[in-house]
């Protein structure tokens, strides 16, 4: 049995699709019937309609990738109107990533989408890409505890924070978190990182730096979930270069709850697909009924 | 529900030139003009993304990729041979509009050639090859039997006029100017086809997905950000906000 819990939500499998990979689903439920899913995080929402970043927003690394998109997105309402609507027809848990950049903006999104009908609010606290926001309240733990607090009073849904590993100590990070009321805590996003093109002697992105992922970042991530599980009661879900069952496996041995495939879902549209059912092949042969039994065994 | 990426087999493969590389491989379905594949020449995840290559030709039951080897996937394409499998997911993208009964010229800049072939053998009315290379033609022979004039530039002077592929095209010439290569000369051509002729261009952009999910290759338009790889390849200039 793969179900887990976060908050008052259930899951039919620990497999989310994590905000910002997988759009809002429309694109991935050509290749596969995303209702399978144990969640979909959308792409980052913010109040107003934002364009994104300028310039080269992408650039493979090795093992991984950098990207600059500085969550391009249609706005809370118009998701609502749109979207939305496509994805509550579908049997899985729609949880709507909050971006934003003043805490005024976040508390106006946090509003709308409280009484709409997403299952559960993850804030995101970690978008290295927009100026004025997201990460800065992402870095100490103070700043993230004020705005998971504010959130809290304007949100009766399930509360996911999104952490950045960028975070001045994840585990305090995580615990200020817990402290403010949040039902649980996602982590990682990416990596603040820097790529430089010697022939231009200029910085790859416009912002100079930019948020790496893939499966270059799995051993931190994974370090950090460790961590941060260890110390906090709420549930904790793993992200960080997953492509594989076996890689779902070392974050729940790790202590995570669930898990989010980021990455990896633009190397093959129904890779979720594949890890789901490695999962459970897994399960099966080693007779485990439930994921609780391998659950930070380490 | 579309396939996923697909396994198969390189069926043909040779050097068009130093670091041009055209493989084969075996496909039925529909392919337009100006689609594209992406392509992964390598088990596991490095390098993390797929290639983004543009149909060549599709015939028989076969595609036909042009590959300019540059960086870590494509030099991974380079040594497999004969037999050996890619990994494809395709066909992507929009393509070009096929047009009939019009006077039109294709503007290539080096590799951006590939896509041109196949659109050529789709079109009728009069059609002009205009296509500029670094060192020496490639594929150009190829066009001949679909297109009226054939023009070459090389920046070497090897072959054809030694120069900008832009010097030698009269715009007003022509009812429609589709181009595709690298950007500078795309902007260009822009500058010389604006208020004169309608231009179309095939766009290329770091691409993750392939599927219009990462927002990774978005371009900015009039009517807001487009992606180059659902929306796209293909723009009209008149649309874009270069």
């Amino acid at each position: 049995m793969m179900e887990v819990a976060i908050g008052n939500i259930k899951f039919k499998n620990p497999i989310i699709a994590a905000s910002g990979t997988f759009s809002n689903g429309r694109e991935f439920d050509e290749y596969f019937d995303i209702g399978k899913l144990g969640g979909i995080a959308t792409t980052g929402l913010t109040y107003k309609r934002r364009d994104g970043n300028k310039g080269i927003r992408l650039y493979e690394t090795r093992s991984g990738m950098m990207n600059s998109i500085g969550l391009q997105n249609e706005g809370i309402e118009e998701f609502l109107q749109n979207d939305m609507k496509f994805l509550k027809e579908k049997s899985t848990n729609i949880i709507a990533n909050l971006g934003g950049g003043e805490l005024e903006e976040y508390i106006l999104g946090a509003k709308l989408l409280n009484k709409s009908d997403v299952d559960m609010i993850e804030l995101n606290i970690s978008c290295p890409n927009v100026k004025k926001g997201g990460m800065s309240y992402g870095i100490k733990s103070k700043d993230a505890y004020e705005i998971t607090r504010q959130i809290r009073e304007v949100v009766d849904k399930s509360l996911i924070v999104k952490l950045s590993p960028n975070a001045e100590n994840i585990v305090e990070m995580a615990l200020a978190c817990e402290d403010a009321g949040a039902d649980a805590v996602s982590l990682v996003n990416t990596f603040n990182a820097l790529a430089i093109d010697i022939g231009k002697r200029k910085a790859i992105f416009d912002n100079k730096t930019a948020g790496l992922s893939g499966p270059g970042i799995k051993p931190i991530a994974l370090r950090m979930v460790y961590q941060v599980a260890q110390n906090i009661k709420i549930p904790t879900i793993g992200i960080g270069g997953i492509v594989s069952w076996m890689d779902v496996v070392e974050f729940i041995m790790a202590g995570a709850t669930a898990v989010q495939v980021g990455s990896s879902n633009f190397i093959k549209p129904d890779i979720c697909m594949d890890i789901i059912t490695g999962l459970e092949e897994y399960m099966a042969r080693e007779n485990i009924k439930n994921l609780e039994e391998i659950k930070g065994i380490i | 529900m579309k396939n996923s990426y697909i396994h198969k087999k390189i069926i043909f493969k040779e050097k068009l030139a130093p670091n041009i590389l055209r493989i084969k491989v075996e496909y039925s379905g529909q392919v337009k003009p100006g689609q594209f594949f992406m392509i992964r020449g390598w088990s596991g995840v490095e390098p993390l993304l797929s290639r983004a290559i543009s149909v060549a030709d599709y015939e028989n039951e076969q595609i036909s990729f042009l590959i300019e080897v540059k960086g870590s996937g494509t030099k991974l394409i380079d040594k497999l041979g004969l037999g050996d499998e890619i990994s494809l997911l395709g066909p992507l993208g929009q393509g070009f509009n096929i047009e009939s009964g019009k006077k039109i010229a294709l503007v290539a800049g080096g590799i951006g050639i590939a896509p041109l072939l196949y659109l050529a053998k789709k079109m009728d009315g009069k059609v002009d090859l205009y296509a500029g290379f670094r060192e020496k033609e490639y594929l150009v022979e190829e066009f001949k039997p679909y297109i009226d004039e054939v023009h070459i530039a090389t920046d070497s002077g090897k072959t054809g006029h030694k120069g900008l592929v832009t010097d030698l095209i009269s715009p007003d010439k022509y009812d429609l100017v589709i181009t595709c290569g690298p950007m500078v000369m795309m902007k260009a051509l822009a500058q010389i086809c604006s208020g004169r002729v309608d231009l179309e261009m095939s766009l290329e952009n770091n691409m993750a997905c392939g599927i219009g999910a990462c927002m990774g290759c978005t371009v900015e338009t009039k009517t807001g950000m487009k992606t180059v790889c659902k929306n796209g390849p293909v723009f009209k200039e008149s649309e874009l906000i270069l």
